[in-house]
């Protein structure tokens, strides 16, 4: 392999995830949808909530998980499906050819998602906040954007190693994509503590770096109600979470490599006739 | 081999193929006539010279797409070998792509959201281009092209010929030793087809030492830009010449184009008689036209008596000077079809 140069690598990162940047000014229709529909299911937990006398800190929990939905619906529809969008408008060969890194056009994907997330779920937490009047401060503040960001790291690592792996399934993807969304809500406690669910059910679940992170930063935004219903300890979730971040970025690479050569072997990286 | 390895290693030639051969694999479903596999590329061999602007013409389904995927590193062969640049394709695909780029037919890459000028910047980034430098490249190439005026407009506001303007603008964006353009004027009007031609021969002028293959299924297209021309069928390549002297190999025999009314086949009547090399028919305002390449004069006498003795009433003859069209017609033995732009 020749080295493309660090330089390429940075241009191709900022390129690719430029359009995703841009995305989130040029069309704000969606920013409104995007803001608005995880609200939605964020207000009906919140009544939940205050029907049953929960603590008002449920209510932050309802709101911090709806923000992080935001992040889980992007890297499902936009990074595990997209090589195969890309694939299909014709794209992918066009980056396939370009010499260039192909995990440099990964990491533009996810910067540009996450970026664009962050201020849909800062919408998030910005109405969700003034609406329902929930508590979220933070005491240690350095260490609760660790933890976010550590989460995000790991989340997009994942978003990275599943959308190589379905490089090869074009509309198979898609379809493995609805099926994962709504469980993962449910499993990964977006809404209420994992722990609730038991002990294993949360160990599996946290193979989504979701489920850790919304874990360890509801510890940071509530430590006295959360001793009771914490999952593991924060350092801990942190050091799992770090494994995780490094884990799926090595994999995203070695499977994005074998997934290309196998579609390349059996004709499968471009479309037909294109 | 030795002297190839010197040829190429002396950079006289941009593209090697040797017995390339393709075979695709079909899930059952999608089996045709009951054969699982697809031979889309036959031990093809061809040689491109720096400089040049070589076309490879053939009809839909011949494996010009196929080729150059493989050659764009996009697509493994089955067996045989390709060189890109001195690079072997397969082994060396990193070195391959520092050459190369390439422009399809209809293609629809892109971002719709993005400017013109915008999209263009994003796939010159991949290249490591600076942007100051992309952005000049990409002012100067869009005025070359007459979209000078649409570089801040939204692609998804594009028509489909401005699109391809701009498609052909990001393959050479990258200032490519080596270009690909896959049918780029399919399917446009003649007058966007004819700027991208203009286009095409005006940078090849101005950068001699580039080399572009091209692929199309429009005979005129081949012949009006390239200088060797390879004709490609099922696979095989059946003849590789200057388009002159394609046509000169056909000068020997001579080309008859006659009208006739009254009958509507004349294939299953005059193919395989003495001294008829190739016809092709069609229907054309009531009457037949037929395109007739006859071996030898003296057989249009029995072919005209054929003809007569099944009726038809012969309307119109007219002796031709051999056509691409005609080159293509004695080697695969039927017409390319597709009206051209
Ligand atoms: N991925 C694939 N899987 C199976 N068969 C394929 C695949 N790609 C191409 N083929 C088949 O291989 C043959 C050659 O196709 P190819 O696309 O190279 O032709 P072409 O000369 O580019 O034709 P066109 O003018 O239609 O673009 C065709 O029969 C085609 O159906
Ligand atoms: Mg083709």
């Amino acid at each position: 392999m020749t080295n493309p140069g660090w330089k390429t690598f940075l241009r191709t990162v900022l390129g690719r995830a430029y359009p995703r940047f841009i995305g989130v000014w040029r069309e704000k229709s969606w920013l409104f949808f995007d803001v608005f529909l995880p609200l939605l299911q964020v207000s009906a937990y919140v009544y939940i909530y205050r029907a049953i006398g929960a603590p008002l800190e449920f209510s932050g929990f309802a709101v911090l998980g709806g923000a992080m939905i935001a992040y889980w619906m992007n890297v499902l529809w936009s990074m595990a499906s997209q090589l195969y969008w890309e694939k299909e408008t014709g794209n992918l060969q066009l980056y396939l050819i370009a010499p260039t890194s192909r995990m440099a056009i990964l990491l533009g994907m996810a910067l540009g998602g996450l970026t664009a997330t962050t201020v849909r779920a800062a919408g998030v937490i910005l109405v969700g906040t003034l609406l329902f009047r929930v508590p979220l401060q933070v005491a240690d503040g350095a260490l609760f954007f660790g933890v976010f960001l550590l989460t995000l790291i790991s989340l997009y690592g994942l978003g990275m190693l599943l959308s190589s792996v379905f490089l090869l399934w074009g509309r198979e993807a898609w379809h493995l994509s609805q099926l994962f969304m709504e469980p993962v809500y449910l499993f990964s406690g977006f809404y209420f503590p994992v722990r609730a669910l038991g002990f294993w059910v949360a160990a599996v679940a946290s193979l989504i770096p979701i489920t850790l992170g919304l874990d360890a930063m509801r510890q940071l935004l509530y430590p006295q109600l959360m001793e009771k219903f914490r999952f593991l300890s924060v350092e801990v979730e942190l050091g799992i979470l770090a494994f995780l971040a490094v884990l799926f970025l090595f994999l995203s690479r070695e499977g994005l490599r074998f997934f290309e050569d196998l579609a390349r072997r059996e004709g499968r990286l471009t479309l037909r006739g294109q | 081999m030795g002297t190839l390895m010197g040829r190429m290693l002396l950079g006289e030639i941009a593209v090697k193929t040797e017995e390339l051969t393709r075979v695709f694999r079909l899930r059952k479903r999608e089996a045709r006539e009951g054969r699982r596999e697809i031979l889309a590329l036959d031990r093809v061999n061809l040689e491109v010279c720096w400089g040049e602007l070589f076309g490879l013409l053939g009809p839909n389904g011949a494996g010009k797409t196929t080729l150059i995927k493989i050659l764009a590193t996009l697509l493994a062969p089955t067996s045989g070998r390709a060189w890109v640049a001195g690079a072997d394709v397969v082994e060396n695909p990193a070195e391959v792509r520092r050459h190369i780029n390439m422009v399809c037919g209809g293609e629809t890459s892109g971002y719709g959201l993005l400017t013109v000028e915008e999209n263009l910047w994003m796939f010159a980034q991949f290249y490591g281009i600076p942007s100051r430098e992309a952005r000049r490249r990409i002012r100067e190439l869009l005025s070359l092209v007459g979209m000078a005026d649409r570089a801040s407009t939204k692609v998804y506001h594009l028509s489909s010929g401005m699109r391809q303007k701009m498609n052909i603008v990001r393959g050479f964006l990258t200032d490519p030793k080596i270009l690909f353009l896959d049918e780029p004027t399919l399917g446009l009007d003649v007058q966007t087809a004819r700027t991208i031609r203009d286009f095409v021969r005006q940078w090849l002028l101005d950068h001699p030492d580039r080399t572009i293959l091209l692929t199309t299924h429009y005979m005129h297209e081949a012949d009006e830009l390239c200088q060797r021309v390879a004709i490609i069928d099922r696979g095989r390549i059946l003849a590789c010449a200057p388009p002159a002297e394609l046509k000169k190999a056909l000068q020997r025999d001579v080309v008859f184009r006659l009208y006739v009314e009254g009958i509507a086949d004349a294939k299953n009547l005059l193919d395989g008689m003495k001294g008829v090399r190739a016809l092709a028919q069609h229907m054309e305002e009531g009457r037949l036209s037929v395109d007739l390449i006859l071996s030898e004069e003296e057989a249009l006498v029995s072919v005209l008596s054929r003809l007569h003795a099944a009726g038809a009433r012969l309307a119109e003859l007219k002796k031709e000077e051999p056509t691409l069209e005609d080159v293509f017609l004695s080697l695969v033995g039927r017409k390319l079809s597709e009206e051209s732009p």
